[in-house]
């Protein structure tokens, strides 16, 4: 439609595209800052990064104000008389060198409990090793011989060829969809033990306050655990650039419940063992009783807006 | 009074001076280097800001108009290496170039022709560099980090790409040597360390910080280099090596490398404030002891880049606190020029006014590198455009205005004429206002979520984005007002005398505008050091 408009005229497209905008401006303008998040860590990491913020717009107003008033005050054209004699002076030079230091210890101590408490991956639930490549991801339940591909969905991937002349803000979630998405349950310490096949990835999923790299040949550790209450579908891309479509290399993760998780995890991992009866894929055979095909979970509470997503995944294998 | 020594010049001039294509190419006068550097580095600034114009098109809006992935990839790595070692680099070698001679009152650079060497090595390096562009596989797209094992994917110009990072490298360690040599050596006898002017101070230890570190990135990318072509496996797991090394090694560069992009612009703001506030600068030892402080921590920080790639718990508390307690002599910093505008007489001529935007603007670039040094938010923070935000606040109206500030502040005495105050506060203003719309969302969208390096983005993210985009067309057209306002000085500025500046302090000024061919042949007198002195 008006795409098409855009396609001839480099320098016009800017222009034209100005037009576009309002039809998508109903959520951008007000996205300023971090998301909470629907994790404790999360909401601590969210936390911090307030109170920082905070810290620095104090020091702001005072620095900012002092330099203000200089420029206001001490302007020649009114007349202001250098004070040349005003060179040096030690107590407030001692005040503005550890009044700093204290407000510093002040916010690493939080921090570093923080840090601290993320940092412990102990009595973890559920274990999924994260394999990145080039582009995609690979969710791996190392328990149950569940594995697949988490790839940019289709409609995101036809969107976005160069001038493929669809309206980018006709395809929903553009280029935060997937396939496949992770499946894990609510309520529960998710470890993921991450790493890339080729080159270096970062998993992202800012819900959650985890942002790791995917280092070939090394393992991460790292895990969330959603709070009970918010199943849904969270989003998030690859951190680290990555190569040619580093910016098409999506993650969804489907919180669920714990029971229709369960359901889900049962399901596929009795499809992984009908497809392949001889050799289990990737990791330890399963051992999980078949379960009919009946039992697949019916979407999820929360997930709405994205149906696309979560349905194909409960189907894949 | 006039000096007799600053008229001794012209009798030593005639014999060496070579002209033509030769005055340059075989140049060993500090001036003329410096002004090559100069106008290498304005060149270098308009190709690198060129292809972030074309990144900004490709960004104004979601879906890919223009440009493919990789070819994007490109653009941003170029644009990268290009600022970094192509534009604020060789401007500060070329400011060094011009004034230190002039400001520790020495006739010329110690070593006149490696400054040669050192120069003319860096048109070979960029056109190395530039015409990767043309080869097969295309130009470097992993990124100016050149993290392994993605780089190690390039094409036919990944050899390119190593030989020219080594060139640059080389060149600006010569460069550094002769700034030591020069300072060390040929200041006049009366001129003791804590006399010398910030920028030469500065200067100095940004000069260490070179020799220290351009070795290191020299050994990173030939180990890519033997990694790449001769089977080495330094940065591969499947042979005993570890990509992750890489980084700590480059960081170990790279943090320092960060300072060597600033530490001369403090030298620069410590000059324009004092002059414009007609007033000494507050805490001249309290500043130069701050500039050694925060050029020792450079070395101990380097893997708060690295945050997210999975270090053990000690180290990651380490680099938190070490990156942290950077704040205080920065923030020492800031209160001194803050406390030197105070109780002033302040004017705002053009080069004042890129000191301030100087003073507000890196004090915010400040702030979200604090932010930043947050461990447990920087793994929200980490590779987005928070982060672009960031190091853009700290090298745009950081780095960028600290050499306006100087060229500004500099450019009658180098030409003996003065510019166009009016059309150069203009392009103050545009700069100022354009350089803020350009960036400032950039905050928001990072935080919002929005990776870096990215070519094409989730349509949420569009607003800011557009908004990004009008602010860096706005904030590259006002850059084209700079070579007008020079140009336009060099050739009908209105003659000047000594003092551009009323409230001017420093050697620099005790000097004729323009400048004898050899700046001091005679080291100043005591008495000309001591007025010369602004503190």
């Amino acid at each position: 439609m008006m795409i098409r408009a855009k396609l001839t005229p480099l320098a016009l497209a800017a222009v034209a595209a100005c037009g576009a905008s309002p039809a998508q401006a109903e959520s951008g303008w007000s996205q300023l800052n971090m998301p909470p998040g629907v994790t404790e860590i999360s909401r601590k990491i969210y936390q911090l990064h307030m109170e920082i913020f905070w810290v620095c717009v104090a020091i702001a107003v005072v620095v900012f104000g002092a330099m203000i008033w200089s420029i206001i005050a001490y302007r020649k054209s009114r007349g202001a008389i250098p004070d040349v004699t005003l060179v040096h002076n030690t107590k407030v030079e001692a005040i503005w060198t550890v009044v700093p230091v204290i407000i510093l210890i002040a916010m690493a101590v939080p921090a570093a409990r923080t840090l601290v408490e993320i940092e412990d991956t102990t009595r973890t639930e559920l274990t999924i090793k994260v394999t990145g490549f080039q582009w995609g991801w690979q969710y791996d339940y190392l328990d149950d011989g569940v594995a697949y591909y988490s790839r940019l969905d289709r409609q995101s991937d036809a969107a976005r060829e160069l001038l493929s002349g669809i309206d980018p803000s006709s395809v929903e979630h553009y280029l935060l969809n997937v396939d496949h998405p992770l499946v894990v349950p609510v309520g529960t310490k998710v470890r993921l033990l991450i790493t890339g096949a080729d080159v270096i990835h970062s998993w992202w999923v800012p819900a959650f306050g985890v942002k790791k790299d995917a280092i070939p040949g090394f393992v991460n550790e790292a895990w969330f655990k959603v709070d009970t209450d918010k199943p849904g579908l969270y989003r998030g891309q690859c951190a680290e650039l990555c190569g040619r479509d580093h910016g098409f290399m999506p993650i969804v993760v489907d919180v669920r419940s714990r029971a229709d998780f369960a359901t889900w995890l049962k399901d596929k991992a009795a499809r992984a063992q009908a497809a392949a009866p001889g050799a289990a894929p990737a990791g330890t055979p399963a051992t999980a009783p078949a379960v009919t095909p009946a039992a697949v979970p019916a979407g999820t509470p929360a997930a709405a807006p994205a149906e696309a997503a979560s349905a194909p995944a409960a189907t894949a294998s | 009074m006039a000096e007799p020594h600053a008229h001794a010049a012209p009798h030593e001039e005639h014999g060496h001076k070579p002209h033509g294509w030769r005055r340059w190419v075989y140049a060993t006068n500090h001036k003329d280097i410096g002004t090559m550097y100069l106008i290498f580095s304005c060149t270098m600034f308009f190709i690198g800001g060129g292809m972030a114009m074309l990144i900004r098109l490709e960004l104004f809006k979601p879906g890919l108009q223009f440009f493919d992935p990789q070819f994007f990839n490109s653009l941003t790595t170029l644009h990268a290496l290009i600022m970094i070692f192509g534009a604020i680099m060789p401007a500060w070698v070329g400011l060094a170039n011009w004034m230190i001679p002039m400001q520790v009152g020495a006739p010329d650079m110690a070593l006149p022709r490696l400054n040669n060497f050192s120069f003319w090595i860096l048109p070979f390096a960029f056109t190395l560099l530039l015409s990767s562009l043309f080869v097969p596989g295309g130009a470097p797209a992993g990124g100016w980090t050149m993290y392994p094992p993605l780089v190690l994917q390039t094409g036919a110009s990944f050899p390119m790409l190593i030989f020219s990072i080594h060139l640059m490298g080389a060149s600006s360690i010569l460069g550094a040597i002769n700034v030591i040599v020069t300072i060390m050596n040929m200041r006049a006898p009366a001129l003791t360390l804590l006399r010398l002017p910030l920028f030469v101070w500065t200067w100095l230890i940004t000069a260490y910080l070179l020799i220290a570190v351009m070795p290191v990135l020299a050994g990173a990318v030939t180990m890519l280099l033997t990694d790449h072509f001769f089977g080495t496996t330094f940065f591969t797991a499947a042979g005993g090596g570890d990509p992750v090394m890489f980084q700590h090694i480059f960081w170990f560069f790279g943090h320092p490398e960060v300072y060597i992009l600033i530490l001369p612009a403090f030298g620069i703001i410590s000059e324009v404030v004092p002059t414009f506030s007609r007033k000494p600068l507050f805490g001249y030892e309290a500043m130069v002891y701050a500039v050694a402080s925060i050029a020792f921590l450079s070395f101990i920080v380097w893997a708060h880049h690295m945050f997210t790639v999975g270090m053990p718990l000690a180290a990651q508390l380490f680099f938190m606190l070490s990156t942290m307690l950077i704040a205080v002599p920065t923030g020492v910093k800031v209160f001194n020029w803050t406390a030197t505008m105070w109780k002033g007489s302040l004017t705002f001529e053009p080069p004042m006014l890129f000191a301030l935007a100087f003073l507000f603007l890196f004090t915010i670039g400040g702030f979200s590198g604090l932010m930043l040094a947050i461990v447990p938010a920087d793994y929200q923070y980490q590779d987005t455009y928070f982060v672009v935000a960031h190091f853009h606040y700290v090298l745009v109206p950081g780095s960028i205005f600290g050499i306006m500030a100087g060229v500004y502040y500099w450019l009658p005495k180098w030409t003996g004429r003065m510019y166009d105050l009016k059309l150069a506060t203009w392009h103050f203003w545009l700069s100022a206002i354009f350089v803020n719309v350009l960036f400032f969302p950039q905050h928001f969208l990072g935080l919002a979520g929005m990776p870096r390096r990215i070519p094409d983005y989730a349509v949420q993210f569009t607003d800011w984005n557009m908004v990004s985009s009008i602010g860096a067309f706005g904030f590259g057209l006002a850059q084209l007002l700079f070579p007008y306002v020079i140009l336009k000085c060099v050739r009908s500025g209105a003659r000047i005398g000594n003092k551009a500046w009323e409230g001017a302090h420093g050697l620099e000024w005790e000097l004729p505008s323009p400048p004898p061919y050899h700046s001091w042949t005679t080291p100043p007198s005591d008495a000309v050091i001591a007025r010369g002195a602004a503190h």
